[in-house]
This record gives structure tokens, C-alpha cells and sequence, in this order.
């Protein structure tokens, strides 16, 4: 059979648009949801950046450590492996040495040295970890909050290598077996996949303070709030208080500050 | 033909294992898969609202592209309410709000993924009901 060149287009642009017209209806789901959309809920809380104070004066008895740590860990189905090599961590303590690399120094009062630092991720303006993640796994919220999508997490830990304050943990092991008690309303992660502080999103899209700062409202411990609203309380306290951050020179720009204070209640 | 004694044999026993699928299988009906909705939560609700959140050929076919949506809706846009196409309001959450009604998961997911050999990986760590823990 011989074609001439007008011939073979013709049939060419018809076979594409038929290709094309069965693509478009095929496509289409059984009862396709055209009505259905999504919105937010509608006590969610919003923010330009989420930001935390933590008022360091404050802590003064292992319990107070304790409380904030507890609840954060056991609403969001922290696994105990008992072992510091395996360990997941959201919300932890360190010493003033290692939590301000640089600012400790010889004459420092003993108080201070030797007190537990409350950490946790800093959910930075510029997030050092969300710009090594090859999947887009962890992502900055309009919120400023950055959040962690397990679905995509690859478990290449990139994260961890970027993140300069330590705040990621990765699940070597299944962490299932060492849930002590599962909070059913929260999913629990799988192993290969990095996990951290999310702000506590799910709280925040309900209207809820994260848990960790309910856990010590009457001490008032750590403030939680809008660092692009100038009324909100984390700006007040900012304003009133001398605060400084983590690593401030490798300008990732953390948006958690402490309050050190001195040696009067430290202890 | 030279070694006809070996390759026919051969032959024969090759086809025998490559069909063994077939004729085992011959004549044999497969059961259909039957999910169960009568969980208490289910069976709690008045007769003539017992409905999902969308028609229930809609939820046959397309609920794996709809729980994926979900998921990127809520994760990563942060919208949580679903706005069904009959204008009800949803929590978007696997594991507290479908699982809330279908707390038989043996018996409603299982079911049919078992049927048709499909693995979701949901519940790596999305924690199934407790009463059908197995």
C-alpha cells in the first residue's frame, strides 16, 4: 500500500484526536465530585509565622521538664526504644553548652551551666532541611510551621545532615512495639522515615494550642504565637524581655527564642 | 527426531506446570468479596440516613484517589473539612472519621484488598480500630 505524504497526515490527525476524546472521557471517575470541595475547619488558628518563646526561668523543678516533654510525647505516639542511639525525640533537653554553641564560657554561673535547655524543632523562616529534601517530604506551611509528610519521606535523612540543631529523628526500627500507650486519635510513623516537632498542626488547624504549651499555661512557661502580628503575646513578651536564639549566625533564622535569665532561679 | 524420549516428556511437563494456574482453577467460582457495614456505629444511625459520605459507587471505585487527595489536602494545604457534593461537612481523616463508622477493618478493607491481592500501606501508621486488632 502506498501513501502520499497528505494522506498519512490526515489520518495521523484524526487517530490524535480520537487518542485524545477517549483520554478526556475515560478519565472521568464513576460520579466525579464536582459539588464536593475542601476548606479548612473553621476555628483553625492562623498565623504569618508560628514563633515560641521559651521562658527558661521558669523551669525550675525536674517536673516542670517533665510535664512538657510527657505531654508532647504521649499524644503524639513517641516511641521509648530505651536507647540513646535509636532515640526519637520532639521535645528534649540539653545543657547551655550545647544548646548555645559558642556563648558558653569559663566564668559562667554554675546554675547555668549545668541547667536543662528545653529544645525542639525551630521551624525556621529559612529552613535549611526543607531545602536539601529531595521529595519534598518536609515543607514550609503558609504558617511558617515546618511540617513533615510521611507519605513522601524516603528515609535518606538529608534532613538530619542539614538540620544544625539537631531536631530530627529517624526510625531505625519499627517504632510500633515501643508505644507504651496509643493515642488512637494520632497515627504512629513506620520504620524508615524522619520524624520531628510539627508545632502540633493538627492542634492548630482545631483551634488548639500546641500541647506542650498547654501543659504549662499556668506557669506560662512557653508562649505561643504569631511573630507577623504585633499585638500577639509572643511579640509582647519579645519586646519586653532580652531573648536570643539558637545559631543565629548560620541565618536559617530560628523561630524559637529563649529567655536565659540568671542564676536567681536556675536549678 | 533425535532425544524425541526426553523432549516430548519435556514438552508435556512444561506445559502442565506453566497451565497449572488454569486448570486448577477451572471450574471453581471465586466468592465475591462481601464488606460488612454493620458496625454499631453503622447500625446507630437512622435508617434512612445511613449513608457514606458519598454514593456508594463513587466510594467503590474512587476511594483510593479520594484518600489521596485527602491526604495532600490536609498535610499539605491544611484544609481538614471535606464538603461533600451533598453540601455535609467531614473531618478528612482516615483514621477518625472513616474508621469511626467501618471499625471492622477485617471485615470492610480487608475484604476486598484481599480479594484482588492489593497492599495498602495505610496502616503501617495509621492505627486500625482496636477491637479488630488481630
Amino acid at each position: 500500500m502506498s501513501m502520499d505524504r497528505r494522506d498519512f497526515l490526515k489520518i495521523a490527525g484524526i487517530t490524535g484526536l480520537l487518542g485524545a476524546g477517549t483520554a478526556a472521557l475515560s478519565g472521568r471517575m464513576p460520579g466525579a465530585l464536582e459539588a464536593a470541595s475542601t476548606s479548612p475547619n473553621s476555628n483553625a488558628l492562623k498565623a504569618k509565622q508560628w514563633a515560641m518563646v521559651i521562658d527558661m526561668r521558669k523551669f525550675k523543678t525536674p517536673d516542670d521538664y517533665k510535664k512538657v516533654i510527657h505531654a508532647c510525647h504521649s499524644i503524639h505516639n513517641i516511641p521509648d526504644f530505651g536507647n540513646p542511639k535509636d532515640e526519637i525525640k520532639w521535645i528534649w533537653t540539653d545543657t547551655f553548652e550545647h544548646t548555645f554553641v559558642g556563648q558558653e564560657h569559663e566564668h559562667i554561673s554554675e546554675a547555668v551551666k549545668e541547667k536543662p535547655f528545653v529544645l525542639l524543632c525551630n521551624h525556621c523562616e529559612k529552613p535549611a532541611c526543607v531545602r536539601v529534601c529531595p521529595t519534598k517530604a518536609t515543607f514550609k506551611r503558609k504558617d511558617g510551621i515546618v511540617m513533615m509528610d510521611y507519605h513522601r519521606c524516603i528515609g535518606c535523612r538529608f534532613c538530619m545532615a542539614a538540620c544544625p540543631f539537631g531536631a530530627r529523628s529517624f526510625n531505625y526500627r519499627d517504632p510500633r512495639p515501643f508505644i507504651k500507650d496509643n493515642n488512637l486519635k494520632y497515627p504512629t510513623r513506620m520504620k524508615g522515615v524522619v520524624e520531628k516537632c510539627t508545632f502540633c498542626v493538627e492542634r492548630l488547624d482545631e483551634g488548639l494550642m500546641p500541647a506542650c504549651v498547654e501543659a504549662c499555661k499556668d506557669t506560662k512557661a512557653l508562649v505561643f504565637g504569631d511573630l507577623g502580628d504585633p499585638a500577639s503575646e509572643v511579640r509582647k513578651v519579645l519586646r519586653e524581655n532580652f531573648t536570643i536564639r539558637r545559631k543565629p549566625e548560620l541565618g536559617t533564622s530560628p523561630s524559637v527564642y529563649y529567655i536565659v535569665g540568671g542564676g536567681e532561679n536556675a536549678g | 527426531m533425535y532425544n524425541s524420549g526426553k523432549i516430548i516428556p519435556g514438552i508435556i511437563i512444561f506445559l502442565a506446570i506453566v497451565t497449572f494456574p488454569f486448570w486448577s482453577n477451572a471450574g471453581k467460582t471465586n466468592v465475591k468479596p462481601e464488606p460488612k457495614i454493620d458496625t454499631p456505629a453503622i447500625q446507630q444511625m437512622p435508617e434512612g440516613e445511613r449513608k457514606c459520605i458519598e454514593s456508594k459507587e463513587f466510594m467503590k471505585a474512587g476511594h483510593m484517589q479520594m484518600l489521596n487527595d485527602w491526604r495532600d489536602s490536609v498535610i499539605r494545604g491544611g484544609d481538614r473539612v471535606f464538603v461533600s457534593s451533598t453540601g455535609k461537612h467531614y473531618n478528612m481523616s482516615l483514621q477518625n472519621e472513616c474508621l469511626r463508622c467501618h471499625s471492622n477493618k477485617k471485615d470492610f478493607c480487608d475484604k476486598c484488598h484481599k480479594y484482588l491481592a492489593v497492599k495498602p500501606y495505610c496502616w503501617d501508621c495509621h492505627i486500625e480500630p482496636k477491637e479488630n486488632k488481630s
